[in-house]
């Protein structure tokens, strides 16, 4: 039996990333597959330059850190949007062949 | 006799480093290949942080190097190693018999219209900060003259930082350029919003930070994070520019009346020319390779031929004249030694 709620509120579950507990495993994986994985420097080109990110909040950038901060389910969400076109892959300051990169996290991260 | 020294670059290193050895009792030989002493510096405005005209620094280095021989339009056309000297044949047909060779080639500043989706020579309100600059003081530019100016926008890292330009390094003095100019391009305009587009903004020299919060905080400049990915114009000939405001993480977009690109150091492209010739060693940047990054930096892997300036890596004035200094003191004792 689950105790009464009396006191009409509940505790919300903490937004802080802990990165004690952030399992990398896949990550790593990822990271043998693409060493341009921990290259990003976060400057957002891809997403200012995506043309799904104006509409569907797509962002190559928030996906990449969100992976490294342990919050997958939020980064297969907005991968989703991506269409593949690979406009990002040419404005990377840093070289980073993102499409290629997309597609390896999709394969590494797929959903059942 | 005097010994002669051969400084191959007549920019603020070069005059720099001559008017120690010209005190230190040595004949420095300046060679330069443009029409004019003073470098890039000399085309420069105001130096940050102080806002120091550049005009001064420049004029006072020329009035000290008046002792030494200055050959202009001039470059090397070789150079060879004797026993312990150098035979330097020069392209006025002039040669130099020298113990020592001093390298201050300097830097060259990125060629933004290769990153074209900035627009540079494509779109009328698009130009480089050595444009600014010459605006600041010759005060004649249509770009700027022929219109309207509320909103202005500089864009940082313009072919440094970029493995597609390939130049992966940082040219260190760009960040704190921009916001000086910022400040100055603010002070011509005040009711126009200015914007600067950063990836890190990096303030690592004295009261750089200081100057940083000045911009924010007095002059209203407007700091984005979040790199310009491409640049268009629309039909009245204004620019639109996108990036991701990264700290909203949210994309940006802003119409302005001028664009300014940041354009980057990079090696000169004399580096590789010269390297040839007496097998000197240049680094991944393809800037000159010191003897060591860190406590002999102005020493090249060859006896007899020492670096001062940006010809090693990107620097600010007042690094380049200290290791111009420096390089004066090492070649002095050098020749003590031989």
């Amino acid at each position: 039996m689950t105790m009464e709620n009396i006191f009409g509120f509940s505790i919300s579950p903490s937004s802080t990333v802990n990165l004690d507990n952030v399992d990398l495993t896949l990550f790593n994986r990822l990271h043998e597959l693409e060493p341009d994985a921990w290259k990003c420097m976060s400057c957002g080109s891809c997403t200012a330059t995506c043309p799904a990110g104006n509409f569907s909040g797509m962002s190559l950038r928030k996906v990449l850190h969100a992976l490294q901060r342990g919050k997958e389910k939020d980064a297969v969400k907005m991968l989703r949007c991506c269409m593949l076109c690979g406009k990002c892959s040419m404005v990377c300051p840093r070289g980073i062949n993102t499409r290629h990169l997309i597609l390896s996290i999709c394969k590494l991260y797929k959903e059942d | 006799m005097k010994d002669n020294i051969v400084i191959v670059g007549g920019g603020i290193a070069g005059m720099e480093a001559a008017r120690q050895l010209l005190k230190l009792g040595y004949n420095p030989i300046i060679v330069e290949k443009s029409d004019r002493l003073g470098g890039h510096v000399a085309q420069w405005h105001c130096l940050f942080p102080d806002m120091t005209p550049a005009k001064d620094v420049v004029s006072s280095l020329i009035e000290a190097t008046g002792r030494a021989n200055i050959f202009l339009n001039t470059e090397i056309s070789f150079m060879n190693r004797l026993k312990d000297s150098y035979n330097i044949m020069l392209t006025n047909g002039v040669s130099v018999i020298a113990k020592v060779v001093l390298v201050t080639t300097g830097f060259s500043v990125f060629d933004a219209g290769k990153k074209e989706e900035y627009g540079y020579g494509v779109y009328d309100q698009v130009m480089t900060n050595s444009d600014l600059e010459h605006w600041f003081n010759d005060g004649n530019d249509d770009r700027i003259d022929g219109s309207e100016m509320n909103a202005i926008g500089f864009v940082h890292c313009v072919g440094s930082r970029d493995e597609k330009a390939r130049n992966p390094q940082c040219s260190k003095v760009c960040c704190i350029t921009a916001v000086k100019q910022a400040i100055e391009i603010k002070k011509r305009f005040p009711d126009a919003m200015v914007y600067c587009f950063y990836m890190d903004l990096r303030m690592f020299g004295k009261k750089y930070e200081d100057f940083y919060i000045a911009a924010q905080r007095d002059y209203g400049v407007r700091f984005i994070r979040g790199r310009v990915s491409e640049v268009s114009e629309n039909i009245e000939g204004k620019v639109i520019v996108k990036a991701e405001d990264t700290l909203a993480g949210k994309p940006v977009k802003v119409t302005l009346d001028l664009l300014v690109l940041m354009a980057g150091m990079v090696c000169n492209p004399d580096c590789s020319t010269l390297a040839g010739m007496v097998s000197l060693q240049t680094d991944s940047d393809g800037f000159f390779k010191s003897r060591d990054n860190i406590a002999d930096i102005t020493s090249s892997s060859r006896d007899g031929i020492y670096y001062a300036g940006a010809c090693t890596g990107p620097k600010t004035v007042p690094e380049t004249l200290a290791e111009a200094r420096s390089a004066a003191l090492e070649i002095h004792s050098y020749i003590n030694r031989l």
